[in-house]
């Protein structure tokens, strides 16, 4: 392993604000013990707060470990924001191309075709075609109501049936969007947290100028991720931006969304991080579910703020770790199988791409939220 | 100068406002306390015992409470508050709701005969014991209340909320006393000073999802495993959970101290040696029970308490550096997820209960008594106070003492009681030289 000195550069590159935060930890240990991470693997959070304080050595293996599940800076009592200081460490390691290659890759892709997988930026709108009827460009539409799709799910094979199935549902609901088809880069939620705060920038630029350019007045997204990131991070936009749960609920609450099929299933739901403890968005979903005829709702005990991270965030997608451990997407299954649930349901492609695997391994099935949905309109 | 035509308000009856006003009394001071709830005593009272001496708190407050009953000088209201206040001089001019009893305090006999027959009896969430035992609605917060007579809680007094009741009680009480038409009284009286002793309130430690108060069974606040441990708690002083005996104790210390999420960030001064009672309870009452502590650092500063602090460690109290992450359910148990920082482990603890050790806040009434009395508050909500002069408050002849103007223990709230009562004959004598 190759061991990094920061040395007084650490306080060059971080912020003023940060630096001063870092200096007032007491180092009481809240982060860690409620973090996904530390403890199962090498990696832990108070002691790189710690060592940040000192400016000491630190394995560059440990920054990637970090889920940006947000458990730490939430709870932190005197608002040190640990996972800003993880980001902050990462940057460093960004900024002197210290970093694994696949995230080196990532970082690459989106800077290039807009999306971390490196696919063709003219193929974001093929999963359009499943859909099966015309989905117009945001500046056709009246209400300046945009999808956004969100890269995983534009591309990715487990994925792309979310846009088409969300589609499918705002349509039954009777509600008008639009989507920029190939316009649309990456929302940079992931790449913020990996340390590229440039690309991050060039991103929200980029979709900020796609925005103003046709009047975009409401953004609806599918992933709790891309939400995240352009609602908290964007700046003031001036844009309403809601996760389509919200939309939904709404819409089954004044009744012009109804489910007339029935889905005979154990459900159990499991909260995103970045939809639940990072933004509060807890009932939502619940609503939807309960709204489903036939459908039973399960609950985790470790559910809602309290909800356990799949490990899919902060550019763990895109980054394998050195160490063996019982991942937290299996704990999960198995806290499922022992509710009795034949299905978990998420609200997030990362947290089904990552429950999906160790879910199929034990016999249960992992669905998209809107999966189930479009089995009962 | 003739004390006995002097008169001083006292708001509030927790040990704090007890000392100021059997200080003044005893001076010769006339002195008319004012109690918000149906008893005086405070928070006190509802604590098993004090530390670091484990004497039973009871036992040293209750004289002092009957002192405060017995007084000649002393004029006790409970259940009132103030209303208006005008200055007068030197003095004040205050306005006093003094809400209904619904039982008349001159024939009451404290038989308890209504709350036996009261039909809503064992069904009404006792605030005495943190909600934890149930009482009738016409009741007796606990037996050493002063006064010693019943009361009838309005709201929940069928016949008063509803208009709907066989009214047992009437037919129970054998002297009558039992009076639903009592209107209680408005005044006006006149004050030369006036002694604040509002006390606090605790943080409620739900927004803590991580913790699990509320959502799993076992996680309390200190001052409910106060009452749990008390004899004149809900379960007769026997540490129970569920009716099952808990083996297993772990205590989370801060929770709601030293934290800006919670929009706190002063230490509550009492919590790390409170926990250390707890602990030293526990280890004396269930002699194979596991205690352990998780603390940031232990300030154990008054006379007494290091050495409190290391006894509770040698009774087999294991104290753990480092604050739990989370709570979680077990396999019929609690487990708390701890980073023992000194040993850099991380540790999953199975706990049968989690005691949260709970911050204070201002008590939520100070805030409109501060603004009747405009009497300023910092940024928490507790009194301003003089930095050398810590009872004076922005008023004068306004004066403060207790939780009031910021955490402090029972001997440091009796020292500022007192300090509170001088403070006040130091204004009434300069009023008539």
């Amino acid at each position: 392993m190759i061991v990094r000195v920061f040395g007084q550069a650490g306080s060059e590159i971080m912020p003023e604000q940060t630096a001063t935060r870092v200096l007032t930890c007491i180092q009481c240990g809240k982060c860690t013990g409620g973090c996904p991470e530390s403890g199962k693997t090498p990696f832990n959070v108070r002691m790189l707060v710690r060592k940040t304080q000192f400016k000491s050595n630190i394995d560059e293996a440990l920054p990637w470990y970090c889920t940006s599940c947000g458990a730490c800076s939430l709870r932190c009592p005197r608002d040190v924001k640990p996972s800003e200081v993880i980001i902050e460490l990462r940057s460093k390691l960004v900024e002197d191309g210290d970093i694994p290659v696949t995230i080196q890759k990532a970082l690459e892709n989106t800077f290039v075709q807009k999306n971390p997988w490196g696919r063709s930026r003219n193929k974001r709108a093929d999963w359009v075609e499943k859909a099966g009827f015309e989905i117009p460009h945001v500046s056709k539409t009246e209400s300046k109501r945009l999808l956004f799709v969100c890269c995983i799910q534009a591309y990715d094979p487990r994925c792309m049936v979310i846009p088409v199935n969300v589609a499918k549902l705002l349509r039954a609901g009777g509600m008008e969007f639009g989507i920029l088809g190939e316009e649309e880069a990456c929302c940079g939620n992931e790449i913020r947290r990996i340390g590229e705060s440039g690309l991050f920038e060039e991103l929200q630029e980029e979709n900020l100028g796609t925005f103003k350019e046709y009047g975009v007045k409401e953004i609806v997204t599918l992933s709790p991720h891309c939400m995240n990131a352009l609602k908290k991070e964007y700046g003031n936009t001036g844009i309403k931006v809601s996760h389509y749960t919200e939309v939904l609920a709404r819409m089954i609450a004044d009744g012009s969304l109804a489910f007339p099929g029935s889905f005979e299933k154990k459900v159990v739901y499991h909260d995103p991080c970045f939809l639940g403890k990072q933004n509060g968005i807890f009932d939502e979903p619940r609503s939807i579910l309960k709204a489903v005829p036939g459908l039973e709702l399960l609950e985790f005990s470790r559910s809602r703020e309290t909800s356990l991270c799949c490990e899919g965030g902060g550019g763990r997608m895109f980054f394998e770790v050195e160490s063996v451990y019982q991942r937290n997407a299996e704990v999960r299954v198995i806290d499922a199988g022992m509710l009795g649930a034949e299905i978990i349901a998420a609200a997030c492609p990362f947290c089904v791409m990552t429950l999906e695997d160790p879910a199929t391994e034990k016999g249960l099935a992992v669905k998209e939220l809107s999966e189930i949905l479009v089995e009962v309109i | 100068m003739d004390n006995s035509e002097k008169n001083v308000l006292v708001v509030g009856g927790g040990i704090g406002g007890i000392t100021a006003a059997l200080e003044l009394a005893s001076c010769g001071i006339r002195v008319t306390m004012l109690e918000a709830g149906p008893s005086i005593g405070g928070r006190m009272i509802q604590l098993d015992k004090t530390f670091p001496t484990l004497d039973c708190s009871t036992c040293t407050l209750s004289p002092k409470m009957v002192e405060v009953s017995l007084s000649h000088n002393i004029d006790l209201m409970t259940v009132s508050h103030v209303t208006h206040m005008a200055h007068k001089g030197p003095g004040f001019l205050v306005g006093i709701r003094k809400n209904p009893r619904f039982v008349d305090a001159k024939k009451c006999t404290a038989c308890g005969m209504c709350s036996e027959a009261c039909v809503m009896k064992g069904r009404i969430p006792h605030e005495f014991n943190m909600m934890l035992g149930k009482r009738a609605a016409i009741y007796m917060p606990f037996p050493q209340a002063i006064p010693q007579k019943y009361i009838v809680d309005p709201e929940r007094c069928l016949f008063l909320s509803k208009g709907k009741c066989k009214k047992a009680c009437i037919d129970a009480c054998e002297t009558g006393a039992i009076n639903f038409e009592d209107p209680g009284e408005d005044m006006e009286m006149f004050f030369d000073s006036i002694v604040l002793a509002p006390g606090f309130d605790v943080y409620d430690p739900t927004e803590k999802k991580e913790l699990g108060y509320g959502t799993l069974s076992g996680v309390v606040t200190g001052l409910e495993f106060e009452r749990i441990c008390s004899v004149t708690g809900p379960t007769g002083g026997d540490i129970q959970l569920n009716g099952k005996k808990p083996k297993r104790f772990y205590f989370i210390q801060c929770v709601g101290s030293r934290d800006r999420q919670s929009g706190a960030r002063y230490c509550s001064r009492v919590c790390c040696m409170y926990t250390a009672k707890h602990a030293s309870i526990v280890r004396d009452r269930i002699k194979d029970s596991e205690v352990y502590v998780s603390y940031i650092d232990v300030r154990a500063y008054g006379k007494g308490y290091d050495e409190f602090y290391k006894t509770t460690q040698e009774n087999g109290a294991l104290y753990i550096r480092g604050i739990p992450g989370e709570v979680i359910e077990g396999n019929g148990c609690l487990i708390v997820r701890v980073e023992d920082i000194l040993s850099g482990e991380m540790r999953d603890i199975e706990a049968d209960m989690v005691i949260l050790a709970t911050g204070v806040r201002p008590r939520k009434a100070t805030e409109t008594l501060c603004e009747l009395l405009c009497v300023e508050r910092d940024d928490y909500g507790f009194i301003n106070v003089d930095a050398i002069t810590p009872s004076k408050t922005n008023v004068d002849g306004i004066f403060v003492c207790g939780m009031g103007s910021g955490p402090k223990d029972v001997p440091d709230t009796v020292a500022s009681g007192g300090e509170a009562a001088s403070r006040c004959m130091e204004y009434i004598g300069k009023e008539a030289s």
